[in-house]
């Protein structure tokens, strides 16, 4: 099965990244947005099944984002991809509807094992 | 800021390296910097920190080194913006990463990216700056945390 993706971070490179190394792990990127506010926006527009999700955003933070996806699609599975390693930002993105975390900096394999564990039996 | 702190973040660089590229920088002995004449190279990318700290934490690097480093992590455009946004998310990742230590109430900014060596950066003038001297690739950087 081919998962839709939506990635969003305020990197040009982590997006990069994240995009190259999730096409060839048997996901589509249908988007990518850059903070919170276009991530909603796109969100509409194209679906995803994933999101992976920095924190650390400017206009909207990753946190909010995952509020406003989550009312918009429930079963959105989101994969929070950041910076802030602290175990209470982690529980609290737990708590606001992600499903995974992922800190940075992580490699490729990182990448593909927590999206492994994020989808479960369904992908890999 | 004390020994211990300074050495929260001498692991937080070297591990971002090793993770990112598999080759541990080489760093100097850290020490404190003149607010005046701190080290700023072709791209230095600022984070501010609020919150139970206050001050600010900067990567400051050559153009040559963002560019290997660009390279190593796989990204084949080595333009200008991307040379800034890696900058800035180097910076992004090492104060995040010291939230392990500082906890949540160490408010981290997004990042402020500064292109040239010609601009000054302003760090708070009673708060006292260290700089981290790095070597990677035989390419020269810094990291300056000026923390209350």
């Amino acid at each position: 099965m081919i998962f839709k993706l939506m990635i969003v971070d305020d990197s040009n490179i982590i997006r990069g990244k994240i995009s190259r190394t999730l096409t060839q792990h048997n996901m589509e990127i249908v988007a990518t947005a850059s903070n919170g506010e276009d991530a909603v926006k796109q969100f509409a527009a194209n679906q995803p099944d994933v999101v992976t999700m920095d924190l650390t955003m400017p206009r909207m933070d990753g946190l909010e984002c995952i509020r406003k996806l989550r009312h918009m699609k429930p079963d959105l599975r989101i994969l929070v991809v950041s910076a802030l390693a602290d175990k209470s930002t982690a529980i609290q993105a737990l708590k606001e509807g992600a499903q995974g975390f992922l800190c940075k900096p992580f490699s490729e394999d990182d990448l593909t094992d927590a999206m492994d564990e994020l989808l479960g039996e369904s992908h890999g | 800021m004390d020994e211990q702190q300074l050495r929260i973040f001498v692991d937080i660089v070297r591990q971002y390296f090793d993770r990112e590229t598999g080759r541990l920088p080489e760093i100097g002995s850290p020490h404190l910097g003149d607010a005046s004449a701190l080290p700023i190279y072709d791209f230095t990318g600022v984070i501010g920190i609020s919150g139970e700290r206050q001050g600010c934490v900067y990567v400051t690097a050559y153009r040559e080194m963002l560019r290997a480093l660009l390279l190593q992590v796989g990204e084949t455009d080595v333009a200008d913006n991307n040379l800034c946004d890696l900058v800035g998310e180097v910076a992004n990742t090492v104060s995040g990463n010291a939230r392990i230590h500082f906890g949540p109430n160490f408010m981290i900014s997004v990042p402020i990216v500064v292109k040239g060596s010609a601009q000054a950066i302003q760090v708070p003038r009673n708060i006292k700056a260290y700089i981290i001297p790095l070597r990677w690739h035989k390419h020269e950087a810094a990291l300056v945390v000026s923390l209350q």
